[in-house]
């Protein structure tokens, strides 16, 4: 016979947990892998072992030795930062970068805030945000991806991304019409173009996206919007000057967005609790990044536009309340 | 009837699991002793007024109300008072109780034990509280609250609706719904009486969707006899906590209650089924509160089963007779799943707010792990009192009261929507339960100086 | 290159510059005349803000004292615990008497093996909270919840929780008497008891007030009410409050004798030595209290 057990009620739970949580976003992250796989080979493997192995080791060594708590790793969360880490850079990064930016990802953004569900930003980004600014060179050379079953040898070639094309021919002083004459958008939704590992099929990143939108893990709102919101401000800049701004298309399809929009600007963790305060995290999101591709130094802006909107949280969850019951307003 | 309507914020969804809702009501038998606890409502218990050896009758006042709120407590049995003596409630804590040995079952005088159905109101509006009143009834969806209290409107006041609070949206309890189809006509004098005691000329009755059928017939009863005019059944959702008093008028009526304030502030008078018809009772047959219909479920129960039982039987002669308690009980559960209490012994007595005894299995609640809080915000979605728990439970931890006044947690209702929903696991209402009595302290240690 | 520098160095310096003149002033401005002697004496107060003066924190008592130094020149009634008392009177040239010192004890000897549990908590880690859901894991009603308020709210570190008995243990190097334990215990178990002689105290640990029948149930070591130390003690230190003794430490001579009677092993004796062989038995009580 069992001792009877004492709590306060409710005594039944729901069937959500963290753990189920985070597995619904590996299964997300699933089909991005495996395109992954068929434009890099083994490189897209090896960069995702080693990114999520050094996470996992990483908070397994700072749990045990540093925090002395109970083992953390099984709740998912850093096989999360891992992938996505890993996702966030170019197939061809050297290991040791990776771990570094692992490293930094886990042990500054995450652990050293209090572990899971206390860090003010998005640990994976942090990392990717630490790497680009320490290794551009090699975090801005991007492999051209090569099909794993074509027979051409291409693996050392790299190329740029769309928007880094884009940032270089208009600097050269090339309209638009020029830089963009032979883009093809079915190559941007199937993954055919330079970028990093897992940011550049539209197809996987939305099968993903609307996984976790069916599952309920993310609101659908957060991604609308910061795609809407990029599209809208592209788009009047495109319509003033068609031969200085790129279509929004272009913009929606290239770089990072709809990775960080599905995947990073979701993370509730670093996001708002409230849907007003979503709301308008996700128009900072969209409005940032579009402005620092438009005008910024860097030719893509989702990792410091979610980062700097992320800063702003707190703030916004001050702001926003959920309507009170029992308080009309008069 | 109505379409069906519901709250418009918050609420989960739990497995409905009610086992038992086609087990019919049975009498349970009377047990050799019962144990008549004195404290049987919100509020002072009662004071005793029988002494050891004294003969009582079923239906005899033993016990009279202390204060404002506070209760009658009556007889529920016949025979001897062995003692008066403490017993050990559901919380293991021991409280005054009156035990009486029983012999027979001699009724005391002026109670019509019959089963012939009265319709007539022959008694006037004061004389409908004042049985209320003596009669000991209370609130027996769990919170006991003294029903008499309910129903004396202050004189500014005007009710507008007698709602009658049939959503029983815990799950596994099934008392409810067993009462709505074989007592309905009786049910249904008592929803008039509640409609002349308060003067309300129109009265809703908001069950929700899983019990259709109970739904169904009252439709029918009420459709084909003028007697129940003003009678109305609306059909709610299933979604928990839809039996809340302020979201129950906020579905039925439309109406929100404001915050601080009580339901009258709308016009609405809100009583539950159960005491619905032991008002029906104390009026028409004279008969105290000695009696209720307690659900006593569970999944690994061999009988799950609906027992109307005499107050102060003792808890474990139900589950012995459903059974007997599984060998995979993990916590035994005085109520429903989401609000009711846990118990320490099976043994205790069965009292006015007991409206089921549940034994969830290891499977069902398990132990749980507690994580850290993700910020998922999932628990602001489920709160239907658009609070924040996961911000109140923090303050509370960190005995920072000033913030969680500021933040309303006298607002929270404490249906535990929030910790259901919880994907870490963490205990929020435990902690916003500490959080708000001592909130409540500060604020009346305030108001009185 | 060389003027974008030095245009930046002139900006900033004088920005720099005006701004401090602008805080100078504002700081003259708002200054607040304070005496003096009130930061002196807070910087001797242990500065725990443990609230055991009765006042709100170290801040406010030292004004308090200031103040009481200057109209009354005593500092009658106004004690600090956790600090040397005679620093603060030397700071104000006066002189205080020595309080007696006084040590927190734990009144409740119910541990894992003197009172088995009989279900089992999981929720809020809270004692206040348990406390209003159940009468605890062994059924004690007045006994020790074990989930540490009193460790959570002392500013010391003096007390703990013992891992095997699941109690909390007072460390009498730590503990000031502070009284910020007493305050959080939902059931008054924890009392601000005199050291005593020589460190050596006699208590019951004990605040079950159930009748000795049903205090027997729940407890090897409650105590039953039987009066017998009540009858024993020759200074009438002992107390009966309903079916629980108390041993009023203003009476009490340690002279232990009420220790030897009690039939429930519930009064403690601390710190005495060892006796005779014969009473080997009760010794494994005093060291686990002493540890």
């Amino acid at each position: 016979m069992n001792q009877f057990t004492i709590s306060g009620s409710p005594h039944v739970h729901g069937e959500e947990s963290t753990k189920k949580i985070m597995y619904s976003v590996v299964i997300a992250m699933l089909p991005m892998f495996l395109v992954s796989i068929y434009f890099f080979g083994l490189n897209a493997l090896r960069v995702v072992a080693i990114s999520v192995a050094s996470c996992l080791l990483i908070e397994w060594l700072i749990q045990k030795y540093m925090i002395k708590g109970p083992n953390t790793i099984s709740d998912g969360s850093a096989l999360v930062t891992g992938m996505l880490l890993a996702f966030n850079v170019p197939a061809n990064i050297p290991w040791w970068m990776l771990v570094i930016g692992a490293a930094v990802s886990i042990g500054i953004a995450k652990m050293s805030f209090g572990g899971l569900g206390k860090n003010p930003f998005n640990p994976a980004l942090v990392g990717r945000v630490f790497m680009l600014i320490s290794f551009p060179v090699a975090m801005t050379t991007w492999p051209v991806p090569h099909p794993v079953f074509s027979n051409t040898v291409l693996d050392a070639v790299t190329g740029p991304t769309p928007l880094g094309i884009l940032k270089e021919g208009l600097a050269q002083g090339l309209t638009v019409e020029e830089i963009t004459k032979n883009i093809d958008y079915i190559d941007f939704l199937i993954g055919n173009r330079g970028g990093s590992l897992a940011e550049m099929c539209a197809i996987a990143i939305l099968i993903g996206g609307l996984f976790l939108i069916i599952r309920r893990v993310i609101d659908w709102q957060t991604p609308v919007i910061i795609i809407a919101t990029v599209a809208i401000i592209a788009g009047i800049c495109w319509l003033i000057n068609p031969a200085q701004y790129v279509n929004p298309l272009y913009h929606i399809l290239s770089g990072g967005l709809l990775l960080g929009a599905f995947f990073m600007a979701t993370d509730m963790v670093t996001t708002p609790m409230t849907m007003g305060g979503k709301i308008v995290f996700s128009i900072g999101v969209g409005a940032l990044t579009i402005i620092i591709r438009l005008w910024g130094a860097y030719p893509e802006g989702m990792s410091f536009a979610i980062l700097i909107m992320n800063a702003f949280v707190p703030l916004i969850n001050k702001g926003f309340k959920p309507k009170r019951f029992g308080v009309v307003k008069k | 009837m109505n379409p069906i309507k519901t709250f418009p914020k918050g609420g989960v969804h739990p497995e409905e699991n009610k086992l038992s809702s086609d087990r019919p009501i049975e009498r349970f038998p009377i047990p050799k002793q019962v144990i008549i606890p004195l404290g049987q409502c919100l509020g002072a218990p009662a004071e005793v007024i029988v002494n050891k050896g004294d003969t009582v009758k079923t239906g005899q006042l033993i016990g009279t109300a202390k204060g404002f709120i506070s209760a009658n407590v009556h007889s529920s049995v016949s025979g001897k008072v062995a003692k008066i003596d403490e017993v050990m409630d559901h919380t293991g804590y021991r409280k005054p109780a009156v035990f009486i040995d029983v012999e027979g079952d001699e009724w005391a005088e002026g109670i019509d034990t019959s089963d012939t159905i009265i319709r007539d109101i022959t008694l006037s509006r004061e004389e409908i509280i004042e049985r209320v009143k003596t009669h000991g009834i209370v609130g027996m969806g769990g919170a006991t609250f003294p029903t008499y209290v309910k129903l004396s409107i202050p004189k500014d006041k005007k009710a507008d609706f007698v709602i009658i609070n049939a959503a029983e949206c815990e799950p596994y309890l099934t008392c409810d719904n067993r009462l709505l189809l074989e007592r309905a006509e009786q049910f249904l004098i008592g929803v008039k009486i509640l409609m002349k005691a308060v003067d309300a000329p129109k009265a809703l009755i908001g069950i929700e969707k899983n019990k259709i059928d109970a739904a169904r017939y009252l439709d029918k009863m009420i459709k084909s006899d003028s007697y129940y005019n003003g009678i109305e059944v609306q059909l709610l959702k299933t979604k928990y906590p839809q039996g809340g008093e302020k979201q129950l008028i906020k579905a039925t009526t439309g109406r929100e209650v404001p915050s601080g304030k009580l339901p009258i502030e709308t016009g609405c008078v809100v009583v539950n089924v159960a005491s619905t018809y032991a008002i029906y009772e104390a009026v028409q047959k004279n008969k105290p509160l000695i009696s209720r219909i307690v659900t006593v479920t569970g999944k690994s129960l061999k009988r799950p089963a609906n027992l109307e039982v005499r107050i102060g039987t003792p808890a474990n002669l139900l589950i012995e007779a459903c059974g007997g308690l599984p060998e995979d009980t993990a916590n035994v559960i005085n109520g429903g799943p989401m609000m009711g209490k846990s118990v320490s012994v099976t043994d205790f007595p069965v009292i006015k707010g007991t409206s089921g005894i549940l034994m969830l299995n290891v499977k069902d609640a398990q132990p749980r792990t507690v994580g850290n809080c993700i910020r998922c915000g999932k628990c602001i979605q489920a709160c239907p009192m658009g609070l924040e728990p996961y911000y109140l439970c923090r303050v509370s931890r960190q005995k920072d009261f000033e913030s969680t006044e500021s933040h309303n947690i006298m607002d929270c209702i404490e249906c535990g929507s929030c910790e259901f929903t919880c994907p870490a696991n963490i205990p929020l209402l435990d902690y916003i339960r500490f959080g708000k009595a001592k909130t409540g302290q500060i604020i009346r240690s305030r108001n009185q100086k | 290159m060389n003027g974008v520098l030095l245009y930046s160095l002139i900006v900033l310096g004088v920005m720099g510059g005006i701004l401090a003149i602008i805080l100078y002033f504002i700081a003259q401005k708002f200054k607040v005349e304070e005496n003096p002697l009130i930061d002196e004496v807070e910087s001797a107060l242990a500065g725990a803000n443990c609230g055991g003066c009765g006042y709100a924190g170290c801040r406010n008592f030292a004004e308090a004292c200031v103040k009481a130094a200057a109209e009354k020149k005593s500092l009658a009634g106004l004690h600090c615990p956790s600090s040397d008392m005679q620093k603060v009177a030397d700071i104000l040239q006066l002189t205080v008497e020595a309080e007696e010192p006084k040590i927190a004890v734990v009144r409740c000897n119910g541990s894992c093996e003197n009172a088995p549990s009989k279900v089992h908590y999981e929720g809020a880690d809270i004692c206040a909270f348990a406390n209003t859901l159940y009468a605890g894991e062994n059924g004690c009603p007045n006994g020790c919840l074990g989930l540490g308020d009193c460790v959570k709210a002392c500013p010391f570190d003096a007390i703990h929780i013992d891992g095997v008995t699941g109690l909390p243990v007072v460390d009498p190097e730590r503990c000031v008497a502070c009284g910020a334990c007493t305050k959080v215990c939902p059931r008054n178990i924890i009392e601000i008891r005199p050291r005593g002689k020589n460190d050596r105290r006699v208590y019951v640990s004990c605040m079950n007030v159930e009748k000795g029948a049903i205090a027997m149930k729940n407890c090897k070591v409650s105590c039953i009410g039987c009066q017998k130390c009540f009858k024993t003690c020759p200074f009438e230190a002992i107390e009966m409050r309903g079916n629980l003794a108390y041993i009023d430490p203003a009476k009490c001579k340690s002279c232990r004798k009420c220790v030897e009677v009690c039939p429930r092993g519930s009064i403690i004796e601390v710190n005495f030595p060892p006796r005779k062989p014969k009473e080997e038995n009760k010794e494994s009580v005093n060291n686990e209290v002493k540890n």
